[in-house]
Formats: structure tokens, sequence, C-alpha cells
């Protein structure tokens, strides 16, 4: 099988699989308990919280562990609203296309009266860090930009708005979760406040991840308890999980430049041979991506028989139709580059593994070819565009 | 537990009568891009029985296999059982559909049933 989704999740590493079986067998104690069982799970998660600190530029105190980005998108948004009330700034910008644990958090705050700017993401996929400046206004508390996009792969001028940002002193939140591990992420350098991860995108285990949060920046509990996460997450830690979501990165940041260039090549291989398919059209800019991201509409198909088809010959990859949402919608990400509904419905994403090799490549590309012209075959959509009786949207 | 039934992926991998009709006696199209489904159906009439049927479907694979699966179903029929065709009726012939993915049979009746309008509203002007 070709593993094509990374975006969605990813197998776990070696190195986070051994650490997390070893602290599964070793290291059971809980940390909060005195004794010396106890007290090796502390420094386990201490070493870890270290480590992760280290690979993003951080100080350990400004690393909390939650279940996974949605937690930490929800903690750190809810955590600026609530500073910012109390300073009477209810206003928050972000843009169009954040992963719905961000946009989804941002309708509730609407809800209790704040006001929500969504900042256009124009056809390249890419916010205009000039727009983000003018959108600040003398009431806003909070600006929150994903680091890069989990559909379309771009890589947002996160420097530059964080140093707007730190520059008009309000709070400046990225979802980092398709970044970290795979792109060179600065917390200092790119002068961000808030940053959420997720380990499981980054070939560690599912189910934990981790806040940044800026020094003098009082977060908002979600889940109260115990004093566990000096005291603003409660709960027993999950101790395996945390070291082999440090190990797991590690690892990542050691290779990050060579497994970058090693599927940046394979990546624009793929987009070279999928743009001769006549009437499709990549999606997002060609340069600031993802080293893994391909995204793809083709007209006059649908975008889940086409995974299902894949599927068929082994490759595994996804896409932002309606079909694979769930809603009636396309995916929110395409409609906001530009795409209308009828050609967002036939797109397709492939995020891809570190190991992915030409030889997958041209298996891919081949098979995203035969694929697309079959179900044309029969699509009375294409028909009717090959025919004369319907523009084609794409050229 | 798959997505679909093995029957549902078998008339998505192996649809029956795809194609066009060039003299079709009633063609209908439902549904519209925006929404991400169309299909459209191609009869051809002799003496109110159904010889020969073909579609062609722009959607996901529940919509494919319920197109499929429709114009099994009436193929060699009377017109008057193929009237009377229910979304149900398709969805049961492919051992069940996803909640969400009903409305695939309900696109797939209704294109028959616009096919079959077309071709009373035909004969009438005949």
């Amino acid at each position: 099988m070709i593993y094509a989704d990374n975006a969605a999740t990813t197998k776990m590493s070696r190195a986070a699989i051994e650490t997390m079986v070893r602290h599964m067998n070793e290291t059971y104690g809980n940390p909060s308990s005195l004794y010396v069982t106890g007290q090796r799970a502390k420094e386990v998660i201490e070493e870890a919280r270290s480590e992760i600190a280290g690979l993003i530029g951080a100080d350990p105190k400004e690393i909390l562990f939650t279940s996974g980005g949605s937690e930490a998108d929800n903690q750190a948004i809810l955590s600026a609203a609530g500073l910012g009330e109390k300073e009477g700034k209810k206003h928050i910008i972000s843009t169009a296309f954040e992963h719905h644990a961000v946009l989804h958090t941002l309708k509730k705050l609407e809800k209790q009266g704040f006001e929500i700017t969504l900042l256009n993401v124009h056809e390249d996929g890419l916010v205009r860090p000039e727009e983000v400046e003018s959108a600040i206004r003398e009431d806003t508390c909070l600006v929150t930009v994903m680091y890069a996009n989990n559909e379309i792969g771009t890589i947002q001028p996160i420097r530059k708005i964080g140093e707007i940002c730190r520059r008009k002193g309000v709070l400046f939140h990225t979802d980092a979760v398709q970044a970290i591990g795979h792109i060179p992420v600065n917390v200092e350098e790119d002068q961000i406040d808030l940053l959420s991860s997720s380990a499981h995108k980054y070939h560690g285990p599912k189910g934990i991840g981790f806040l940044y949060a800026k020094k003098g920046i009082r977060l908002v509990n979600l889940i109260e308890g115990g004093a566990q996460e000096r005291g603003r997450r409660a709960g027993t830690e999950n101790v395996p999980a945390i070291a082999a979501m440090a190990a797991a990165l590690k690892e990542e940041a050691a290779h990050m430049e060579e497994n970058a260039a090693a599927m940046q090549a394979v990546r624009d291989r793929i987009i070279a041979g999928l743009e001769e398919i006549p009437h499709s059209v990549l999606n997002g800019d060609r340069e600031k991506r993802l080293p893994g991201n391909v995204s793809f509409c083709f007209e006059g198909i649908e975008g889940e028989s086409l995974l299902l088809l894949l599927d068929d010959r082994g490759i595994a990859a996804s896409s932002g139709s309606a079909c694979t949402s769930g809603s009636l919608d396309p995916s929110h990400v395409l409609l906001a580059i530009g795409r209308v509904h009828d050609v967002a419905h036939g797109s397709l994403r492939l995020s891809l593994g570190e190991d992915i090799t030409d030889r997958e490549a041209d298996e891919i590309i081949a098979a995203v070819k035969d694929t697309v012209a079959y179900l044309r075959s029969f699509s009375p959509v294409w028909r009717d565009l090959t025919e004369g009786r319907k523009e084609f949207i794409l050229p | 537990m798959a997505l679909y039934s093995e029957k549902v992926m078998d008339h998505f991998r192996n649809p029956r009568n795809v194609g066009i009709i060039e003299d079709a006696d009633g063609v209908g199209e439902v549904g519209n891009a925006k929404c991400g489904d169309i299909m459209k159906m191609y009869l051809k009439i002799e003496d109110e029985v159904i010889k020969d049927v073909k579609f062609e479907t722009f959607g996901c694979g529940s919509a494919i296999a319920s197109s499929s699966m429709a114009t099994e179903l009436i193929k060699g029929r009377p017109v008057s059982e193929a009237l009377e065709l229910t979304n149900r009726a398709v969805a049961e012939a492919l051992d069940g559909l996803p909640d969400y993915k009903m409305h695939c049979s309900v696109l797939a009746e209704e294109a028959i049933k616009s096919a079959l309008e077309d071709y009373e509203k035909k004969k009438e002007r005949a």
C-alpha cells in the first residue's frame, strides 16, 4: 500500500513505539506520587518537556501537555479571549481556512459577544501580513493564523504576522499541527505567543499533543481537578505517550532537512505529472507549501469515487468533497481559496511520507490519471463540458 | 467495518448499463454539480416495456452504485412497474446504504421517474 494521507495521521516511528512500550512496562507510577516509582515518571515527563521546548525554542515551563491539537487550540483561544474580555477587548482576527478546532471555538465566542474577523486567504492560499495589520483594532485581543494549512499545505508568513502582533501588543496564536516536525518552527524567532501541536502528525502516538504558551500568559483550564501541569490541566499525565511524543519529534527534527528535500522532490514530480491531466488545478501556492503536500481539483468528477478507486489500487489519500466531509458542502478550505462547489467536489489531497519513492510517485500519477479519465468517461458533467453545453471552469 | 456493503462496492466497481442511448425515448437528469451528485438516465421503450436503459453519473461511490442498481431493477420491466420503483427498493437491493447516503438512492428513483415523465411527454406530443 502507498500511504499518502500523512496529513490525516502518520504511522508511529520505531523510536516512538519503543519509547512508549518501554514506559508502559517500566514507568507505570503516578507522577504525582512521592515514592521513587512515581518520581521516576515525573522525571520522564519533565525530560520530554525539556526536549520538546528545546526543539521549538521555548522554555520547558512554557510547554503544557494536552490530549492533542484540538484541545490545545481550544485552550489557547479561550484563554486569550478571557484575557481580552477582562480589558474590554472582544475582537479576534483569524482566517477562513483554519481547522474546525479553531473555527468552531471562534463560533462559540461569537455567540458570547466576541466579534470575529476572518481574513481572506486569496487564491494562492496565503494570508497577507499587511491585511492582518490593517485588521487589528484597539479592541483586538487575539490573532490566530495556522502555520500551514492541512488541506492545501500552504505555509503562512508566520514570522511577519508575529512581528506585527508583537509590535501592536496583540496576542498571536498559531495552530502548528501540520508544521511541527516537518518544517522549522521557532517560537522565539517567529514571535509566537501561543502554539498548538499534535504528536500523531509527526509519527508520535494519537491522543497527545502540547500547547506552548509564552511566559506570563495565564491559561484558563478546560479540565478542572488535580494540580497536574502546574494547575493548568487536571488529570494523571499520559506518561508513555508524552515520552513517545518527545522521541518522535526529536527524530523528525534531527532529519528535517533531508526529509524535506527528499519529499519535496517527489512532491514536485507528482505535481508535474498530475498537471498533465486536462482541466485540473493545483490548489495553493507552488513554492510556499509543505514538502509533502499535493492538492488538486479535477473538473467533471467527484472526489469520493476517486478515493475509493485509488484505494482499490492500494493508494490511501483524501478529498475535500462533500461526500467525504459528511456534509452537503465541500471543504471550507477549497471554498476559501475561491474554488466553486462544482470544482471543489473533485478534489484530491496526497500528503506524502518521508519514505515515498519516485517509483511510488509514478504509480500514484498513473493511477490518478487512469481513474480521473475513467470517472469522466461516464460523468454527465464532463459530457456537457466536452460537448459545449457548459463552460469549463478550469483551463 | 467497510464504509459500503459488498453489493455497493460491486456496483460501484463494475457499474451495469453505463453509457448513453442516442435515440432514447426518455431522458431524465436530476441533481446538480453544486451538491456533488448528478444522474442522467436514458430509456429505450417498446410496447410500454423498458427494452434498454443506460446511465451516466457524476457523484460518490453510492451515487454510482445506486444508479447502476436502479437500471438493473427496471431493465426489461413494464413502464407501469418502473414508475413504482422506490428509493428504498434500490437501497435494499444494494444491501443497504449508510444513513447519510440514502439521498443517493432517492436521486436514482427521481432520475428514473424523470426519464419516464420525459417519455410520457414525448408520447403525448407524438
